[in-house]
């Protein structure tokens, strides 16, 4: 992945959430960039969530269904004058569906930098035990 | 202006039918709004908002998962340069299901709109939020003159 690692950062405008349900919170409300992928034990998910604090993090799995949320704080700029905006800020959520089943109880969740690393373990397959049968 | 406004639109991934119209609709209310919103984007990563007071200019970006030894900042007359790299470790025997996160270089020059101490600026990088606080230099600084 070398080629890839190298090549310029391109501007991408941060998407905003098409709509989840009606918004009740005035402010505006992104989805983040992730990458999830998939090794025989877990599944990791790495979202990109610039601005939040633990904190302000909210992760809950219920039904197969993860949802990611998290509020930011509001930077603290009252009295300065606006000169040239080119981002907005505001919430994050996104949500997913997962089709395997996760051991809820070993996920574990890091923020650093900005960037939230989701750990979900599988739940481990009943492995078949073979059963010998003694004569005598 | 108002056709300019709608065919600056840029390109968003369409998911259904309505979320144009949706979208559409977002931005006839921002028209309408009177929040300042001067988007005129230069298009260059990384996104900055600039602000000032009447001591600093105020240099704000969004850098997740970029370390702080790997951005260089250096700033020469008004010019303030933020150059780096992101780096994302590929995973190598992983099977990826989304892949949105984007790692390579970067650099910037930000034309500051007015003179500067060049001696007096300060970088924080905090939860992948960069910002840059620049001194005006003394001359640009403006006097508050009393009445007498």
């Amino acid at each position: 992945m070398a080629d890839t690692q190298s090549k310029e950062l391109k501007v991408r405008e941060k998407q905003e959430v098409a709509s989840p349900a009606e918004q009740t919170m005035p402010g505006l409300v992104f989805t983040p960039a992730v990458d999830i992928f998939e090794r025989e034990k877990e599944i990791t998910l790495l979202a990109d969530m610039p601005g939040v604090k633990a904190d302000d993090l909210t992760i809950d799995l219920r039904d197969n269904t993860l949802t990611l949320s998290a509020d930011i704080a509001p930077v603290d700029n009252t009295n300065e004058e606006e000169v040239l905006i080119e981002y907005e800020t505001g919430r994050y959520y996104r949500q997913f569906t997962l089709g395997e089943l996760i051991n809820q109880e070993n996920i574990d969740a890091k923020l650093n930098d900005g960037v939230l690393r989701l750990t979900l373990p599988k739940v481990e397959k009943a492995t078949p035990k073979k059963i010998t049968v003694k004569t005598g | 202006m108002i056709y300019r406004r709608f065919f600056n639109v840029p390109t968003y991934r369409i998911r259904s039918p309505w979320e144009e119209l949706h979208r559409m609709r977002q931005q006839l209310d921002q028209m309408f709004d009177d929040t300042p919103s001067q988007r005129a984007s230069a298009g260059v990563f990384p996104l900055i908002n600039l602000t000032e007071d009447k001591d600093n200019y105020y240099v704000r970006a969004e850098l997740p998962g970029v370390k702080s030894d790997e951005l260089d900042i250096q700033v020469t007359g008004n010019n303030l340069a933020i150059s780096g790299e992101r780096k994302i470790a590929a995973q190598e025997d992983a099977r990826y299901h989304r892949r949105e996160r984007e790692a390579g270089t970067f650099s910037r020059i930000v034309g500051l709109p007015g003179e500067v101490d060049t001696d007096k600026v300060e970088a924080r990088l905090e939860n992948g939020i960069l910002s840059i606080v620049v001194s005006k230099a003394e001359i640009a600084k403006p006097k508050q003159i009393s009445v007498s």
